[in-house]
C-alpha cells in the first residue's frame, strides 16, 4: 500500500466515531431560550444593537462587528429580548449575553431576504458579505472568516487547503456534511477560490473517512484545480501547521501563519457553512454538533441554533447515563470540559462530548520520570518534559526562551505522559501568564 | 513499574534455577534494603509505584550468590538512600540507584563481590558463606571459588564456549546468566513502551563494532563480538540498568548518544583497565553526563531554522 501523507510525531488515541458517524445530520427542536455571548469569535466582542424588550426575528443582527477583527452576531430564534447580563461562557469565564426568550408557536421564518449572487461580486464585495453574514471558523478557534480572507498585500496566497481530517476523537460532524452534503462543500470551495482569486484547493480526509473521500471525488469541479488526498490516521492531524506539512510538504515558520507559505486553511464546516449562507441567504445562526460519548443516551449529529444551553442539547438526546463523569466542548484532547449546564453553545462549538467514567481519563498525577513519551509525541518538536518542570516553578520566561509560543496545546503530551501530569494545561496557563504580562509590559 | 518486576520474573527465576537458594536469599536481602529504607524515610506512599522493588532485584542481580546478605541489605539500602531520595525521591536522581547500591559494595568489599562460586554439589547447598554475621570477613575455602568468563579470558586468556554463554550455565552475578531470557524481557517491554529500545541496540551496536574491529586487528589478544556481548552483566545492563527511565536521556537522537557511549566505555574498561567487567561503571558514567546530552541532542523545533534544513 502507498504510504499516507502525514506530519511526523503525534498520537494514535483510539477514535471512538463509531457512536455517531453513520447517525445522518438531525435537526432539534427550538428550546424555550437561548443565550448569546457577544464574544462568540476570536477578536473583540460584537457591539450591542438591540435592547431588552425588543422582538428580534430569526436572523436579525442583534450586535454588530466592532473593529475588523470582530463579527457580527445574529438572533439564533424570533423572539424577545429579555435581558443583557453575564453568563457562564464555554471557555470557564463568564462574559455578556443577550438572553433571548423564544417566540412559542412561531413559525421561526427568517425575514425574506436577498440571496447575492457571488459571481457577480468582486472578492472585496464577496468577503464584505461574508463577513456581514457572522461568519467565523467552525473548526474550533472561531476566527473571523473574513480577516483570514483579507491577507496583507505582501502576502500572496496560491493554495486553498481544506481541512476534512476531524482528527479529534469523537466527534463526527464534519464527516457528515462531507458525506451527506459534497455538492455545497465543493460550492463553498467555488466561493472561495473566487474570494480569493485563485484555482487551487487541497481537501485533506484521514483515511478513516472512506466515504467522505469518495463523496468528494464524485463532485470534484472539472473546471477548477481541486483534489482529494486521504491522510494518515493520526492526532493532530487536523492541525493546521500538521495539515500543510502533510499535504504541501513544507513547514509554517515559527510564530508565523499559513499565509506565510502561501496557504489558507478551511475547515469543512466553515466551508459548507459559506454555501449555505449564498444559498439561504441565511446568516451562521446554527450549526451542527456531535453530541456523543459513553455517558448520553442518544449520541446524535444535531442541527442546534447557536446559543442553545448545554442542558437543552442534552435533552434532546435523550438525556445523560448514570456514569456520567465529565462534559467537554469541542474534542477530548483539545476541548474545555464544563462546569455547568446552563452554559451555551457559540459558534465554535462543533461538539459536546459526554464522558462516562471509564472513558475520562483523570488518573492521579505521580512524578516525572523523565520517559521521554512526550517528546516523542509533540508534533511541534519541544520538550515537555522540561517546560512541565519549569511551568511548575512558574518560569514563564524560561518557557519562551524554549519556544513555547509555538506550543498549540494539541494535548499529545498530557496523553502520552505515563504519570499524568497535565502538560498542556501547565502551557495553557504559562501562556496566558506571558500574554498578560506582555500586554501590560505594553502599556507602562 | 509493576510491569518491569513482572518482566524481570523469569530472570529472577533463571537465577534461582542456577545459583540454588543463595540466590533466592540474596534477591530477598536486597530488596528488603531498598523497601525498608524507602518506607523509612520517603513513607508508605513512596513504595506504591514499584520503584523500590526494582531497584532491590537489580542490585540482588548484580550480586554474586555467596556474598553475605547482611552486605546485599546494605548495598540496598546505600542504593535506595543516596541513589534516590537525597535527590528528592522518584524521577529527581541523577544515577541509577542499583548500580550506585553496587558501587558502594565493590568500593567496600572488594573480596566478596569478587567471589564467585564453583559448581555447587546439589542445587539446594549455599553458593558461599551467606550466613555470614555483620562485619565479619565470609568463610570461603579456596576450593569453593570459581571465575566468570570474563574473569577467566581476562587473567588466564580462556575462552567459554558459546552454547553456555547464551543459556547462562557460567559463574558469574546472579543476573549474569541467561542473555536470552533478558533480551526477551526486554522486548516485552520495548512493546509495551517502558524501555526505549534505542539505548540497549544503541549499546550492543557499538560493543559489537568495536569488539569486532579489535577482534579483527588481533584475534588472539582480544575477544570476538559475540563473547563481549553474552558475557558478564552486558545483557542486564544494557536491557535494564542503562533504560532506568529516570537517569537516561530524553530524546531518540540523546539514546543513541548515550548507548554509543556505554558501549565504547565497556569495551575499554573490559580490555585494557584494572577489571575484568565494566559495564556498571560505563553506565554509572555516563548517567552523569545525560543532562548534557539532553542539552545537546534538543531536536529542532518545528518552524524554527528553516533555512538550513528546508534544502
Amino acid at each position: 500500500m502507498r504510504s499516507l501523507l502525514s506530519f511526523r510525531h503525534g498520537v494514535h488515541p483510539p477514535d471512538h466515531k463509531q457512536a455517531t458517524e453513520h447517525i445522518p445530520v438531525r435537526r432539534m427542536s427550538f428550546p424555550d431560550e437561548v443565550i448569546l455571548h457577544l464574544r462568540q469569535h476570536t477578536g473583540k466582542p460584537a457591539r450591542l444593537c438591540v435592547k431588552p424588550g425588543d422582538r428580534v426575528e430569526r436572523g436579525d443582527v442583534v450586535a454588530q462587528a466592532d473593529g475588523f477583527v470582530s463579527s457580527p452576531v445574529h438572533a439564533t430564534t424570533t423572539g424577545t429580548i429579555v435581558a443583557l447580563e453575564l453568563w457562564p461562557h464555554p471557555d470557564g469565564s463568564r462574559s455578556q449575553a443577550l438572553r433571548i426568550a423564544v417566540e412559542r408557536h412561531s413559525a421561526q421564518v427568517p425575514r425574506p431576504r436577498l440571496v447575492p449572487e457571488w459571481r457577480t461580486l468582486s472578492a472585496k464585495e464577496l468577503i464584505a458579505a461574508i463577513r456581514d453574514a457572522g461568519l467565523v471558523g467552525l473548526g474550533g478557534a472561531a476566527f473571523p472568516t473574513h480577516v483570514k480572507l483579507s491577507p496583507p498585500e505582501d502576502k500572496k496566497i496560491d493554495t486553498l487547503l481544506i481541512n476534512g481530517c476531524e482528527c479529534e476523537p469523537y466527534l463526527t460532524a464534519d464527516h457528515r456534511a462531507m458525506v451527506e452534503h459534497p455538492e455545497k462543500v465543493q460550492h463553498g470551495i467555488r466561493i472561495l477560490l473566487h474570494a480569493l482569486g485563485i484555482e487551487r484547493a487541497m481537501i485533506g480526509i484521514e483515511s478513516n473517512k472512506p466515504d467522505a473521500v469518495e463523496a468528494l471525488r464524485a463532485t470534484l469541479p472539472d473546471d477548477l484545480d481541486v483534489t482529494v488526498h486521504p491522510l494518515r490516521v493520526k492526532y493532530p492531524q487536523g492541525a493546521e501547521k500538521m495539515l500543510i506539512r502533510a499535504l504541501i510538504g513544507c513547514e509554517v515558520p515559527s510564530g508565523g501563519l499559513p499565509m506565510d507559505v502561501g496557504v489558507l486553511v478551511q475547515n469543512i464546516a466553515s466551508v459548507e457553512m459559506i454555501a449555505t449562507v449564498f444559498e439561504s441567504g441565511l446568516p451562521l445562526i446554527e450549526r451542527t454538533v456531535s453530541v456523543t460519548g459513553g455517558g448520553v443516551r442518544r449520541p446524535a449529529n444535531l442541527t442546534v441554533p447557536i446559543g442553545t444551553k448545554l442542558r437543552d442539547v442534552l435533552d434532546a438526546c435523550g438525556g445523560l447515563t448514570e456514569d456520567v463523569e465529565e462534559i467537554v466542548f469541542g474534542g477530548p484532547m483539545m476541548g474545555m470540559a464544563q462546569a455547568d449546564l446552563n452554559v451555551p453553545t457559540v459558534k465554535g462549538t462543533g461538539g459536546i462530548v459526554v464522558l462516562s467514567k471509564g472513558e475520562s481519563r483523570q488518573g492521579e498525577t505521580h512524578p516525572c520520570i523523565r520517559c521521554g513519551h512526550c517528546l516523542d509525541a509533540c508534533p511541534i518538536f519541544l520538550n515537555p518534559q522540561n517546560l512541565g518542570a519549569l511551568a511548575l516553578a512558574r518560569r514563564w520566561d524560561e518557557m519562551e526562551a524554549q519556544n513555547l509560543m509555538d506550543c498549540m496545546l494539541c494535548g499529545c503530551c498530557s496523553y502520552a505522559c505515563p504519570s499524568s501530569i497535565p502538560l498542556s494545561q501547565l502551557f495553557a496557563l504559562a501562556k496566558t501568564s506571558l500574554r498578560k504580562s506582555s500586554i501590560k509590559g505594553k502599556a507602562a | 513499574m509493576w510491569s518491569v518486576v513482572a518482566s524481570l520474573a523469569p530472570v529472577v527465576g533463571a537465577s534461582i534455577w542456577f545459583f540454588g537458594p543463595s540466590a533466592l536469599l540474596v534477591l530477598i536481602a536486597s530488596c528488603a534494603g531498598a523497601i525498608c529504607t524507602e518506607r523509612g524515610i520517603a513513607g508508605t506512599r513512596a513504595l506504591r509505584d514499584g520503584s523500590g522493588t526494582i531497584t532491590g532485584l537489580l542490585l540482588g542481580l548484580t550480586l554474586p550468590p555467596g556474598i553475605p546478605l547482611w552486605m546485599a541489605f546494605l548495598g540496598g539500602a546505600f542504593g535506595m538512600a543516596f541513589g534516590k531520595l537525597v535527590f528528592g525521591g522518584l524521577g529527581q536522581n541523577v544515577f541509577n540507584p542499583a548500580l550506585l547500591g553496587r558501587a558502594f559494595l565493590q568500593a567496600a568489599f572488594p573480596v566478596a563481590l569478587t567471589t564467585w562460586p564453583a559448581s555447587a554439589s546439589s542445587w539446594w547447598s549455599l553458593r558461599g558463606d551467606n550466613f555470614a554475621l555483620p562485619l565479619m570477613s565470609p568463610q570461603v575455602p579456596d576450593a569453593l571459588t570459581g571465575a566468570t568468563p570474563l574473569g577467566l579470558f581476562k587473567f588466564e586468556g580462556q575462552g567459554t564456549d558459546l552454547g553456555s554463554l547464551l543459556v547462562g550455565s557460567t559463574g558469574g552475578s546472579l543476573g549474569e546468566t541467561c542473555g536470552l531470557i533478558i533480551l526477551l524481557g526486554g522486548a516485552y517491554l520495548a512493546l509495551r513502551g517502558h524501555l526505549n529500545w534505542r539505548i540497549p541496540a544503541s549499546i550492543f551496536a557499538s560493543v559489537a563494532l568495536l569488539a569486532g574491529l579489535l577482534h579483527l586487528i588481533d584475534a588472539e589478544q582480544y575477544p570476538g563480538p559475540v563473547f563481549m556481548l553474552f558475557s558478564g552483566g552486558l545483557m542486564l545492563g544494557a536491557v535494564y540498568m542503562a533504560t532506568d527511565m529516570v537517569t537516561s536521556p530524553v530524546s531518540g537522537l540523546g539514546c543513541w548518544v548515550f548507548g554509543a557511549g556505554i558501549g565504547a566505555l565497556v569495551v575499554i574498561i573490559r580490555i585494557w583497565g584494572g577489571l575484568p567487567e565494566g559495564v556498571m561503571y560505563s553506565i554509572l558514567l555516563m548517567n552523569a553526563l545525560v543532562p548534557f546530552i539532553n542539552r545537546v541532542t534538543q531536536p529542532r523545533v518545528f518552524g524554527t531554522n528553516l533555512g538550513s534544513s528546508a534544502s
